[in-house]
C-alpha cells in the first residue's frame, strides 16, 4: 500500500490525537528520542551497527542531539499527515542515498517509540492513541523509504 | 534452548510477581483487538467488539484475557522447558482454534506496551529486551506444533 494511502487510513479524530500527542511530546524532544534509540539498541544490538560512528551510550551528546532530531521530524510531520510526503522530502533523499538504512530497521524502532510513549503517557497512552500512533508511524517510515529503489 | 542469564531470570520473575493479571492480561487482550482489529476474526463468539469501547468493557475478552495471563505465568515457573510447556497449547491453537502463529507476537507486542505503561520509569530498555526475550521464546514454543 502506498504512503499517500496508509497516511488516509487516519481518520481526522485519529490525526488531531497524534498532532496534539506530538505537540505535547516536543518539549521533551531529545529525552523521548534518545529513550526510543536506548530501547531499540538493547533490544535489537544489530541496530547499533548503524551508529558505529558516534557515542551512544546514555545520556550521551550525540544519543541526546539524534534523539531530538528523529522526535522533531516525526513532530513535523504530524502537524499535517496530508503532506507526508512533501514535509519528508528532504529525508527521504537523506535515507536513500545516504544512510541507506535497511527499513526493517524502521519498524523496530517504531515499536521502540511506542514503548517510549507508554512509559511517558502511562494510561494515558489508551489502546485508541496506541492504534493511531502505530498507524502514523508506518506511513512515516513508509514515506521515509519511498526513494530506496 | 534458549539460554537465560541471571538478570533475565530475575527481571521476567520480578515483572510477573508484581503485575495484576487481572487488569494486565484483559488490558492487552483488548488492546490488542484495538490496535490489530483484524485479531478479531477470531473471537466472533465473544459478543459485541463493535468499537475500542466495546472491546474493553466485554466481559468475554477480559475473562480470556485473565485465561493468557495466568498461562504465561507458566513459562515464567518453567523458563527453561518452553517448548514441553506450551506443547498442548500450540496443538489447540493449530488444531482446534486455526490461530494464525503471527497473531502471538501481536499479542505480546501489546502486553509489553501494557507492562511498559504501568512501570514507566522502570521499565528500562534492558527491562523491556529481557521481557521481549521472554515473550519471544513462548511465541516460538507456542508455535512449534503447528504443520
Amino acid at each position: 500500500m502506498g504512503p499517500a494511502r496508509q497516511a488516509a487510513m487516519l481518520s481526522k479524530k485519529e490525526k488531531e490525537l497524534i498532532a496534539d500527542i506530538w505537540e505535547s511530546l516536543t518539549p521533551v524532544a531529545e529525552d523521548i528520542g534518545a529513550d526510543a534509540l536506548l530501547r531499540m539498541f538493547a533490544s535489537y544490538p544489530g541496530t547499533k551497527t548503524y551508529f558505529s560512528h558516534l557515542d551512544i551510550s546514555p545520556r550521551s551528546a550525540h544519543l541526546l542531539s539524534h534523539g531530538k532530531k528523529i522526535v522533531l521530524a516525526i513532530a513535523e510531520g504530524a502537524q499535517d499527515i496530508g503532506q507526508l510526503t512533501v514535509t519528508l522530502a528532504p529525508l527521504q533523499t537523506l535515507h536513500a542515498y545516504q544512510l541507506r538504512i535497511d527499513p526493517t530497521n524502521f519498524k523496530l524502532f517504531s515499536h521502540c517509540m511506542l514503548v517510549a510513549l507508554a512509559c511517558h503517557m502511562g494510561e494515558d497512552f489508551t489502546p485508541v492513541a496506541h492504534a493511531a500512533m502505530d498507524k502514523y508511524l508506518s506511513a512515516f517510515a513508509a514515506v521515509l523509504s519511498e526513494k530506496y529503489r | 534452548m534458549v539460554e537465560w542469564t541471571n538478570y533475565e531470570r530475575a527481571t521476567i520473575k520480578d515483572i510477573f510477581a508484581k503485575l495484576d493479571y487481572d487488569s494486565v492480561g484483559p488490558a492487552a487482550l483488548s488492546r490488542c483487538l484495538v490496535v490489530y482489529p483484524w485479531t478479531q476474526r477470531y473471537f466472533s463468539k465473544f459478543g459485541n467488539l463493535y468499537n475500542a469501547a466495546a472491546i474493553m468493557g466485554n466481559p468475554n475478552v477480559a475473562k480470556h484475557g485473565k485465561i493468557i495471563l495466568h498461562d504465561l505465568e507458566r513459562g515464567v515457573k518453567n523458563m527453561d522447558n518452553l517448548k514441553e510447556t506450551y506443547a498442548d497449547l500450540s496443538v489447540l491453537h493449530s488444531e482446534k482454534l486455526h490461530v494464525d502463529p503471527d497473531n502471538f507476537k501481536l499479542i505480546s507486542d501489546c502486553l509489553t506496551i501494557v507492562v511498559a505503561a504501568q512501570m514507566g520509569k522502570a521499565f528500562t530498555g534492558e527491562v523491556q529486551a529481557a521481557l521481549q526475550k521472554f515473550l519471544a521464546a513462548v511465541v516460538s514454543a507456542l508455535g512449534r506444533q503447528y504443520h
